[in-house]
């Protein structure tokens, strides 16, 4: 009888994609949303995730968020080398300068210091010209997003000079960078160059980047550092957390998006719930018909289940397709939308919702079947 | 057009009766409970006999298709049981009641009740399939009752894609495939044209009739008593009269 279920599906083909298409359709809702958000918000760390990872950042306790900092002095850097476990412990500057272009027109930009020597927290992904540049007078590397920002439709050409706070900066060469929360270019300099972009304060060290021997657990030296000093520590991925829960915490983006995300997930819900219920219920008078004829209620438990794998699975498997699909497309014709994409926690998740929306939903219409007295199929 | 009062009809006392098929004792079915209960059928007693077709006739809401609900086993009477072919109903429960149904009855209805997306054959191939029948041994079988009710070329065809009769012929096709005991059929004609109608019903009387099988017919049509053996007339739950007919051995009169 499986085989039966199968065709009653799959028979009459625009009621089964209609089928499918639904359940596709929420899964498209639900999982494009989810991920938006999470893409979203995962942009407010951005900046700093792109900085190598297994290090640990130091900075004044009572920072709040990557954005804002209470500068350190100088010399903490020397603190946090004398630290046990510590290898290695370089500045780095994060902070907002003006950025004006040969037009006059002018631009907020993410100015990221880096160490002057090691280069450590430089991005990784260098498109036009070296990172070895950096290290020229004056030199900045800007994000490929943020240098179509100021010179849209132009081709990339390296060498173009901006003025920050009074100061020349030459672009020597473009990276790639993920997408920060605000979409201001993001320019990376030498930390001694950064502080001298932004308007002056006595004390410029936004953090102190530092990395830990093999031997030593990054958990442990952020320990030493916090007891020891007046300063706060925390690993790379705690600091990316703690980032991303500033803005969840004192933003209204989590309401916001919340509330659109809801109504996806409703939308989604309902699609995906109706969509199948309508299909077991317009089937109604065709399981009476088997059940007259002797189908037991637990072989049409069996039939409607099958079939609400199948539409869940292939629903599930298309809807998956459209929403890589559209990050697929939107990252390369939007660069606002570039770096959102469908994380694999988020296709999993939307799968265990769609299962669980697609068992209830065929529970729900199994209850009308097994009720069904089989007599109704001489009602006409 | 023979009507249950035609004198073509001899009295239940004729001395030709084959063997009792299905015995109804007592049947009575009452909706709804306490005060708001109704009952549909009065303690009906009937003998539908083996290896002939019975009419069950008479005016809308009189309980004809109450009372083969309960003699297919697709409802539970109230009081009373049916013996159907030595077996009491109120013997099976449940799980019991719907193999014995799906064993020993084959049903025909009046919308036909085709699964639209299956084909001819498929939709005939049903009952095997519930009983467990490979598919290809149940598809093949199939293909041979659609060849007794002269559909043979429509085999593959979908429901969509066939007259009304032909439609009703595929129905009897697939009450017929796994070679029931009882045939109940559900106002056979009532969606049909008289000459589909009367086809259908000349189809049911050389394939359906059979030595040891019962065949109930429940209509309104007049035009069909001829076709019965035996004609069972109801009025408000009650059995009024049960009457031989001869003349179905010349249909065309």
């Amino acid at each position: 009888m499986n085989w039966v279920a199968w065709k009653m599906l799959n028979g009459d083909p625009i009621k089964y994609l209609g089928t499918v298409f639904g359940v596709a359709f929420g899964v498209l809702l639900i999982a494009q949303q989810c991920s938006i958000f999470v893409g979203i918000i995962s942009r407010t760390a951005n900046p700093v995730a792109d900085v190598r990872e297994n290090i640990l950042w130091a900075m004044d306790p009572y920072s709040q968020n990557a954005d804002e900092i209470k500068p350190l002095s100088d010399s903490d850097v020397f603190r946090i080398r004398g630290i046990e476990g510590i290898d290695w412990a370089v500045k780095f500057f994060k902070g907002t300068a003006r950025a004006k272009i040969e037009s006059g027109m002018f631009k907020q930009v993410i100015m990221m210091g880096i160490d002057d020597h090691s280069l450590v927290g430089a991005p990784a992904k260098i498109i036009h010209g070296t990172l070895a540049d950096l290290r020229r007078p004056d030199a900045i590397i800007m994000d490929e997003a943020g240098y179509r920002l100021l010179w849209p439709g132009e081709p990339i050409k390296l060498n173009r000079v901006l003025e920050m706070n009074d100061h020349r900066a030459i672009i020597v060469a473009i990276c790639d960078a993920a997408a920060p929360f605000q979409t201001f270019p993001i320019v990376y300099t030498r930390y001694s160059q950064a502080v001298q972009f932004v308007a002056s304060e006595r004390q410029q060290l936004s953090f102190v980047v530092a990395g830990v021997k093999p031997d030593h657990a990054v958990a442990d030296v952020c320990r030493a550092i916090n007891t020891t000093t007046d300063m706060r520590a925390m690993g790379h991925a705690d600091f990316v957390w703690f980032i991303i829960q500033y803005y969840l915490k004192y933003t209204g983006i989590p309401v916001n998006f919340g509330i659109t995300i809801a109504l996806g997930f409703i939308v989604g819900t309902a699609i995906t719930g109706q969509t199948f219920y309508l299909f077991t219920v317009e089937n109604l008078k065709q399981f009476g018909a088997l059940k007259a004829m002797g189908v037991t209620n637990w072989r049409l438990v069996g039939m409607i289940l099958l079939q609400a794998a199948i539409v869940g699975v292939v629903g599930f498997g298309l809807g998956m397709g459209m929403t890589a699909a559209f990050f697929e497309v939107t990252n390369r014709a939007l660069p606002d939308l570039r770096g959102l994409h469908l994380p694999w926690q988020i296709a999993a998740g939307t799968g265990v919702a769609v299962t669980g929306i697609i068992t209830l939903t065929a529970i729900v219409s199994m209850r009308k079947v097994l009720l069904l007295e089989p007599a109704v199929v001489f009602r006409g | 057009m023979v009507a249950a009062s035609d004198p073509a009809l001899l009295p239940e006392s004729q001395p030709v009766k084959p063997p009792v098929g299905v015995a109804c004792r007592q049947i009575v079915k009452e909706f709804g409970d306490g005060d708001a209960a109704i009952r549909v059928l009065h303690g009906i007693d009937v003998d539908v006999h083996s290896s002939e077709l019975t009419l069950l006739v008479g005016p809308s809401g009189c309980g004809k298709t109450t009372l083969i609900s309960i003699i297919a086993g697709l409802l539970y009477p109230t009081a009373g049981d049916v013996d159907l072919f030595g077996t009491s109903q109120a013997s099976l429960a449940g799980r019991r009641l719907v193999e014995f149904r799906a064993h020993n009855v084959g049903f025909v209805f009046q919308q036909y009740n085709l699964l639209p997306a299956l084909t001819a054959t498929e939709n005939v191939a049903i009952p095997l399939l519930i009983q467990n029948v490979p598919r290809a041994e149940a598809l093949e079988r199939a293909r041979a009752v659609l060849d007794l009710v002269d559909l043979g070329s429509r085999a593959q065809q979908l429901p969509s894609q066939l007259s009304g009769g032909q439609q009703q012929r595929v129905a009897i096709a697939r009450a017929l495939v796994h070679k029931p005991r009882l045939l109940v059929c559900d106002e056979p004609t009532a969606a049909l044209d008289a000459h589909s109608g009367q086809t259908v019903m000349e189809l049911v009387r050389k394939v359906a009739v059979q030595p040891g099988r019962s065949v109930i017919v429940v209509t309104h049509d007049h035009r069909v008593y001829r076709y019965g053996d035996r004609i069972i007339e109801m009025a408000d739950g009650r059995i009024t009269s049960v009457q031989a007919n001869t003349a179905h051995a010349n249909p065309t009169h």
